[in-house]
């Protein structure tokens, strides 16, 4: 057994989980470093839950090991239970309790109480404090999200898991629950946290992109776009659907998705080959034209923690 | 690129009604209150045949009630609209025959075989059984579904799920598709695969309503109307709404115009 290491927040080794035929988690390795914010970035289905609910002690990994602030998952569950905030994705917050009554219970449970611990949940929860005899199942979905926050971090965890918390979520009040985390970083607190939304991974210190119960890539996500293993280019026109089927239908552009007001086209490097990016370019512009198209800029980009994620999930 | 001349080749259930109107959708100061809490404020606009209309807002701006109301499900405090060519405020029934919906929370039953679940829609929308069977012949053999037919939905990948969810929705031939949130949480390359599928269904004359909280998607809309506090404080193309804004792209011109929303949710 490896000794307690104190800089690692949470380790996982070699960890899988099936339901019947399906193969949830396989294989799963990384650590996250004590005060670090980590994402969990995939789309649904791709195993993020099952990992929460295996850290979080709620479900037996078939195989592997992990730990939780140098407790073992299995054997220390007791201690993980006392030490972690979880919010499941799910909205799991006792509906018909006002949002006080359900602070304070979770604060009961965990042998605290709120005034104990307000200054780390103060800025999040003066938010809703005005609405604090409301009965929580009647409170926004914004507003469902602070509460079940400030529940997850009443008894000073000291490492937070969060699965999917901006799901559904519009992109203000997302921008909003980021700045909520960041602050809560600079309290040292490590975060542990699963988005769908693929513009959320610049926010995170490092990230594991997850697809099919396995990780594509664990790194900073600068490193990750400095990997991108294609040459990247924009490409825009006055008739962007129809370009779309046009650079679909050659060779060259067949790998193209669109990307907001541009499409993105990802194209194999040939380093046997001198002046590619010239060749591709003046080319692919001629093809353009000849379809009817007016207005064509071509340019080549950096890509995107989504590129990345496309590009290695298509291996 | 709105559609907007192709002619349809349509026909009405009813026989009547949701006449040759180009104007698929029109809401005229629609308003719907809740006590003293105005939901949706005196909203107008039209909205095309063929056109992909993207309806943005943040949580609670009003999306939903003002959606609930187009779909003839809730009938508005004032004002009044019409959806394929009816009433919102007095022809319920018929509105709701003459659309279609699908939202990521809700769309197929997971307990139903594949051709179970589009027997029960087209059921439920009155095709008639050889209707049933002959397009669903046709789906399968379009979505490349034919080893699926006999799965259960429940067993098949998201990305399946969804390219069905939504071919069931418009199964019938809606003249409209509400599309509430229906991208969130699959990957994305199935997300943009999904948008080519309403492109494709556009191009064949049906009009698509849609809400994202990707703005990315914003961009792929012909329209797009930004409600905040229950008002629409901005509706163009996205290139116009881009330059109205000075914003480089569409999240940009969300993240101003929500700001400014008063109400406690945002």
């Amino acid at each position: 057994m490896n000794k307690p290491n104190k800089d690692i927040a949470i380790h996982c080794d070699s960890v899988s989980k099936n339901y019947k035929k399906v193969e949830a988690l396989k294989n799963i390795c990384f650590d996250v470093k004590r005060g670090e914010i980590f994402g969990l970035i995939g789309p649904d289905g791709a195993g993020k839950t099952t990992l929460f609910r295996i850290l979080t002690t709620l479900i037996l990994p078939d195989r592997g090991m992990a730990s939780v602030d140098s407790f073992d998952v299995v054997k220390d569950y007791k201690e993980i239970r006392k030490c972690v905030g979880y919010m499941p994705g799910r909205f799991s917050l006792y509906q018909d309790l006002t949002v006080e009554e359900n602070l304070n219970f979770f604060a009961t449970v965990f042998g605290t109480t709120v005034v104990e611990n307000y200054e780390l949940i103060k800025d999040i929860y003066q938010q809703i404090e005005p609405f604090k005899t409301r009965r929580a199942g009647k409170l926004s979905g914004g507003m469902k999200q602070k509460l079940a926050l400030s529940c997850a971090l009443i008894h000073k965890p000291s490492v937070l898991f969060l699965d999917e918390p901006t799901t559904g979520v519009d992109p203000v009040s997302r921008k909003e629950f980021w700045g909520m985390l960041q602050k809560l970083k600079t309290k040292g607190i490590t975060i542990l946290v699963s988005t769908p939304y693929m513009d959320e991974a610049v926010l995170c210190d490092r990230i594991a992109l997850i697809q099919n119960g396995q990780f594509l890539k664990i790194d900073t996500p600068k490193s990750i776009v400095t990997q991108y293993q294609n040459k990247l280019w924009a490409v825009e026109s006055d008739k962007m659907h129809k370009l779309l089927i046009d650079l679909r239908g050659n060779e060259m552009t067949r790998n193209c998705f669109a990307f907001g007001d541009k499409i993105h086209i990802s194209s194999p490097l040939n380093p046997t080959k001198g002046d590619l990016k010239t060749f591709d370019k003046n080319k692919i512009e001629e093809i353009i034209l000849n379809n009817g198209h007016k207005n064509v800029i071509i340019s080549e980009i950096e890509p995107s923690i989504e590129d990345c994620f496309m590009q290695l999930s298509q291996k | 690129m709105t559609i907007s001349t192709k002619t349809s080749n349509y026909t009405h259930p009813s026989g009547a009604g949701g006449l040759s109107t180009e104007k698929v959708i029109i809401a005229e100061q629609l308003t719907k209150k809740f006590g003293n809490f105005t939901a949706v404020d005196n909203i107008s606009f039209e909205v095309e045949r063929g056109e992909i209309f993207g309806f943005l807002g943040a949580n609670g701006a009003g999306k939903t009630t003002a959606m609930r109301m187009l779909c003839g499900l809730s009938i508005p405090t004032s004002g009044k609209g019409t959806v394929a060519g009816f009433d919102i405020g007095v022809q319920t029934e018929l509105v709701k025959k003459n659309i279609g919906y699908m939202s990521q929370k809700f769309s197929l039953y997971d307990d139903l075989k594949v051709w179970e679940n589009i027997e029960l829609f087209g059921g439920i929308y009155g095709m008639k059984d050889k209707e049933i069977k002959e397009k669903t012949d046709e789906l399968m053999h379009i979505l490349n579904f034919e080893n699926e037919r006999n799965k259960l939905v429940g067993s098949l990948p998201l990305g399946f799920k969804q390219k069905l969810a939504f071919s069931v929705s418009i199964f019938h031939n809606p003249q409209v598709v509400f599309l509430d949130e229906p991208t969130g949480g699959v990957d994305p390359i199935t997300r943009r695969r999904f948008w080519e599928l309403i492109y494709d269904a556009t191009s064949r004359g049906i009009t698509i309503f849609v809400t994202t909280h990707y703005m990315d998607e914003a961009e792929y809309c012909d329209r797009v109307s930004i409600m905040v506090d229950g008002r629409i404080e901005a509706l163009d193309s996205p290139k116009n709404l881009k330059k109205q804004f000075e914003a480089k792209n569409m999240d940009d011109v969300f993240q101003q115009l929500a700001r400014k929303a008063k109400r406690v949710d945002s």
